[in-house]
């Protein structure tokens, strides 16, 4: 039973966490895409879709990566290359993604999904207590583990991360210094928009193997609010992610043991809990401001 | 010249009669708080939307027309208000909270019919209201549940405290308890209508609690799949949801709003359309259930049984004696509980493990 409940609480996080490492490359290179639950609700009707026509969640999997990206370029092309709002162009991603899928998932209703299984390593899976805990849950699972740290490494460790967060913090400075501001930024806006496609992959996939019209409930926005509350820090998402899971699944747990504390008080214990623990750990004013990209949000219009 | 001249004549008659025939046709317009693409409570009004259009001759005599995800608000009037004006000649709004909306608007459009689903005012003779009694179904559910169950004990996912769903729990037990006096159901508290993952994830924390049944009165087919991967019994909610779960599901309630949906437009087709407050069963054919699959033939018998004495009446859920969960009585032996009272119940019987949200 535990190590069960561990396991339901890594299937709730999973989604929240791969959401919001893309967000925060993203507002790391300066541009706020408020689009995240667009691009994942879009990620979740294709990887559907192209499971259930082709029998492979694998594919399924791929093609929520792919159409995360490229609905994330219509954002890009928008906000960089036309230089319209972000803020509204995010919410406009939003709304756009909701409909969209909506249409293109009319036919996918009511249809049993295609399901990407767990592992199992002969040996290994078997362990007593841990064992399908590390070796046997679904590959993206472990794939988002890797990426929380991969992402932290590469912003912080490599030159490429330097040059992206230079970008985020002062464009102009980056662009008097030769970085291809724009560029960059393109392909940044194209990672979350693919983490937030592998995301809404891992809802019609994974979790809840089906589709159903907006079936990402809010899961975008909280990522949102995780990338700030964890103050652009990827460990702090993992953190943030697992927590946040963790509460929403005790809650659950308090309820069906009958301990008689309102449901509507556990029900918001999730976002309280989590946001109170994030801005606990960032209390350090300087700290925050050092890890906040100075330019977020802000326009770019290189002076050719 | 002439022949031309008659072709025209024609032409423009035809025009003209095709004009008649499309301002004879009767336009039926419907209200959704929730996407058509739902599986749950909206796909199942339009269904019967569409059921209706069918059974009163298609395309030719009955225009369809509806609206999406309608916020319950002051956005519901003015969209309530933009069918009344665009001709519908009957506007169904299918979510309790249109209740105020409704009755606004149809006090300023005196000759289009209203019918609200789920609400109780009428303010203005041409607004009806329309109910199911789903609770009906659940005590069937709750016998077929207690027959089922090891553990004695069923898992039940709520979305939020109003009537509706506390009568749904009830019933559900007293169904449960008239097989074994000591069943016991526990309740989570989803406080949303729709959240796939969540309803998932409550399903996945009952089940670690022990319970071997689910039940839901949540909208998405998630439950089913969870219970289907854990290997336990569950029933579906508002539509047939066997797909999700063939070796799961024991039985589910349909909504079925078309015959209501066909007799009503039929009566504004004839020009019989009269205000009813119509709170219908399984006696009506508003409460269907899916076919009993997954259980031996002496469960079967047991539910078909029940879901006959109550369609024919000689059976109500809520029949005294039943004691509330504080140990009070609530209705002695015999007595039978008002449609008032059930309305707007806020208490729950002996034998739920769990505190009713005020």
């Amino acid at each position: 039973m535990f190590e069960q409940i561990i396991i339901t609480i890594a299937t709730a996080a999973t989604p929240l966490l791969i959401a919001a490492l893309g967000e925060l490359v993203v507002e790391r290179s300066g541009v706020l895409n408020l689009g995240v639950e667009g691009m994942m609700v879009m990620g979740a009707v294709s990887g559907f879709a192209v499971a259930l026509t082709t029998g492979s969640p694998w594919l399924g999997v791929l093609a929520a990566i792919i159409v995360g990206a490229l609905f994330s370029l219509l954002f890009g092309f928008l906000t960089l290359t036309l230089v319209t709002n972000q803020v509204a162009t995010g919410l406009a991603l939003t709304l756009l993604g909701i409909g969209l899928s909506g249409m293109i998932g009319e036919s996918f209703v009511g249809q049993p999904g295609v399901k990407l299984g767990q592992i199992y390593i002969p040996g290994l899976t078997d362990i007593p207590l841990v064992g399908r805990l590390f070796f046997g849950q679904d590959p993206i699972f472990y794939l988002s583990i890797l990426l929380t740290f991969a992402v932290a490494w590469f912003l912080f460790r490599t030159r490429a991360g330097l040059t992206l967060r230079s970008v985020g913090d002062n464009h102009t400075s980056a662009h008097a210094l030769g970085i291809n501001v724009i560029g960059i930024r393109y392909l940044a806006v194209m990672f979350g928009g693919a983490c937030a496609g592998l995301a809404g992959g891992f809802l019609s996939l994974v979790y809840t193997p089906q589709w159903i019209e907006n079936m990402s409930a809010g899961r975008g926005w909280i990522a949102l609010a995780l990338v700030v509350f964890a103050s652009w820090r990827p460990l702090r998402v993992l953190a943030g992610a697992y927590l946040f899971g963790a509460v929403s699944i005790g809650q659950l747990h308090a309820q069906a043991l009958g301990i008689g504390i309102p449901s509507q008080l556990l029900s918001s214990l999730p976002y309280l809990a989590t946001i109170v623990v994030l801005v606990l750990i960032s209390r350090n004013r300087r700290l925050t401001l050092i890890n906040t990209p100075a330019s977020l949000g802000r326009p770019f219009v290189p002076d050719r | 010249m002439k022949t031309k001249l008659l072709t025209m004549a024609a032409a423009a008659a035809a025009i003209a009669f095709g004009t008649m025939a499309a301002e004879a046709k009767t336009k039926a317009c419907f209200i959704y708080v929730g996407p058509i693409g739902d599986f749950g409570w909206s796909y199942q009004h339009h269904q019967g939307a569409l059921e209706a259009q069918e059974a009163l001759g298609g395309e030719e005599q009955v225009e369809l027309a509806y609206l999406e995800s309608v916020p319950e608000g002051a956005d519901a009037e003015r969209a309530i208000e933009r069918f009344a004006r665009s001709g519908c000649n009957i506007i169904f709004t299918t979510s309790f909270g249109y209740m105020d909306a409704t009755n606004a608007v149809a006090k300023k459009f005196p000759d289009v019919k209203f019918e609200h689903a789920t609400g109780f005012k009428r303010e203005s003779p041409n607004v009806s209201t329309y109910n199911s009694k789903f609770h009906e179904g659940r005590y069937v559910q709750g016998i077929i549940a207690a027959k089922m169950s090891k553990a004695g004990v069923a898992g039940y996912i709520a979305s939020f405290p109003i009537p509706e769903v506390v009568m749904g729990i009830n019933a559900f037990l007293l169904g449960a308890q008239s097989v074994n006096p000591d069943f016991k159901v526990k309740v989570v508290w989803a406080n949303t209508w729709f959240d796939p993952g969540k309803e998932a994830d409550a399903a996945k924390a009952l089940i670690d609690q022990g319970v071997d049944i689910i039940t839901q009165h949540t909208d998405s087919t998630a439950p089913m799949q969870v219970a289907a991967e854990r290997g336990i019994k569950a029933f579906g909610q508002a539509s047939d949801m066997i797909k999700f779960g063939p070796e799961t599901q024991l039985t589910s309630i349909v909504d079925d709003w078309g015959p209501y949906y066909t007799k009503r437009i039929k009566a504004v087709i004839d020009g019989n359309w009269e205000q009813v407050d119509i709170w219908g069963g399984m006696h009506d054919g508003h409460v269907v259930m899916a076919p009993y699959t997954n259980m031996p033939d002496d469960v079967k018998a047991a539910a078909e049984e029940a879901q006959a004495k109550i369609t024919s009446g000689e059976l109500n859920p809520f029949t005294g004696p039943i004691t509330k969960q504080d140990g009070s009585e609530w209705l002695k032996d015999g007595e039978v509980a008002e449609d008032g009272v059930l309305l707007g119940l806020n208490f729950y019987v002996e034998g739920v493990d769990d505190k009713l949200p005020q």
